[in-house]
């Protein structure tokens, strides 16, 4: 399953992963107290950033922001209407720049350290029976398993289509939750034969 | 123990795979996705714990950068942006759809229906607009406004979220997890 990290080597990438993950929290903080020239500036630093990594990956960074787009619609004609451009400036720009700059940390970390990031967080969560063998696994279990249920629906869509002139619709998800819940079965079970998951 | 372990993993590799299912347009160009139905559905048949659990494992993946959000949207960009409000009320959805089919001794199909309701679209939607509210700059009534096109779509889900955890009780009856 391919995850959102760019292939192109910046040499972001070779930052820590929980340096950035802090940086971006003080940044996203700090947007929300800056007026608009201050989120002009900010703006053009994250955009400038990105574009300086490269034309490939400005272009996946730019189909990430992309689906904001329907808000930036909705607050143009808003203050368009309410004759409040300055304030819909203020909010488009930090909208727009809080979402570069969080898509920008998870373009330039591999899923290993963020994976290992979420691990360093959860450990107070030990004594709570939450060990980081069990959130390691489930973590692997889950993304194993989405090209597998994803196949699963598809095998059932095609028996549907075999079988009804109709096109398949909600209730394939009767089967398809079943399926999930055996598959949850097989694997607990091979997972016990492999000395469990504790 | 492995058996619970494995039931969150899968049901949020489900809410993933019905995140990739394509969205339907209603008349007025308002897409709505399968992927709410699947908060829903963790509830409903996983029962309230498991449920959240299942969901919260799905909000950490695509926080760690997986692109199964509906539209392919993953990363921590989503959680900048205006609809973090639901993305951080999924897992309290779950968690109340599940604790009324628990609790509630009605037929599975009203219990799923109700807790579907409750916890899908009121419960959702008490965390989703003043997150709206809160990004987008607004007051509560303006985001609420906003945020009406998509109340049809979601009470769809709500009948949708019934039958299915109706028909999972029907056809298998020991399945249903929620009411063992």
């Amino acid at each position: 399953m391919l995850t959102l990290t760019s292939p192109v080597e910046t040499p972001l990438h070779r930052l820590p992963a929980g340096g950035k993950l802090a940086a971006l929290c003080l940044f996203t903080g700090l947007l929300f107290t800056l007026s608009l020239p201050a989120l002009a500036v900010a703006f053009l630093a994250i955009a400038s950033l990105t574009a300086a990594c490269g034309r490939q990956f400005a272009a996946q960074a730019a189909r990430m922001v992309w689906p904001l787009w329907p808000f930036v619609a909705v607050l143009a004609v808003w203050h368009g209407w309410t004759g409040d451009v300055a304030g819909g400036a203020v909010i488009v720009l930090r909208l727009i720049t809080a979402v570069m700059a969080a898509n920008l940390v998870t373009m330039t970390t591999r899923l290993s350290d963020m994976i290992a990031v979420i691990e360093t967080l959860a450990r107070p969560l030990r004594h709570l029976a939450l060990s980081p063998r069990i959130l390691a696994l489930s973590i692997a279990l889950m993304i194993r398993f989405v090209p597998v249920l994803a196949e699963r629906m598809g095998q059932i869509s095609s028996a549907w289509r075999a079988r009804s002139p109709r096109r398949p619709g909600w209730r394939i998800l009767i089967p398809a939750t079943l399926a999930a819940l055996d598959d949850a079965d097989h694997v607990a079970e091979a997972l016990r034969a492999r000395g469990g998951a504790g | 123990m492995e058996r619970k372990l494995t039931h969150i993993a899968l049901f949020a590799a489900l809410i993933a795979v019905l995140g990739l299912v394509p969205p339907i347009m209603l008349g007025s160009g308002v897409p709505i996705t399968a992927q709410s139905l699947g908060i829903m559905l963790c509830g409903t048949v996983l029962g309230s714990r498991k449920g959240a659990l299942a969901v919260l494992l799905f909000l950490a993946l695509v926080a760690v950068g997986l692109p199964i959000l509906s539209g392919g949207r993953g990363g921590l960009g989503v959680f900048a942006s205006p609809t973090v409000g639901f993305l951080v009320g999924f897992p309290v959805a779950a968690f109340v759809a599940g604790l009324v089919v628990e609790r509630w001794s009605a037929p599975v199909g009203i219990a799923a229906g109700a807790g579907a309701a409750l916890g899908g679209i009121v419960v959702l939607y008490a965390f989703g607009i003043p997150g709206m509210a809160a990004m987008l700059g607004k007051t509560l009534p303006e985001a609420a406004l906003l945020i009406t096109p998509y109340l049809v779509g979601d009470a769809i889900k709500v009948v949708l979220a019934a039958l299915i955890t109706r028909g999972i009780a029907q056809m298998r009856p020991g399945a249903l997890l929620s009411r063992p």
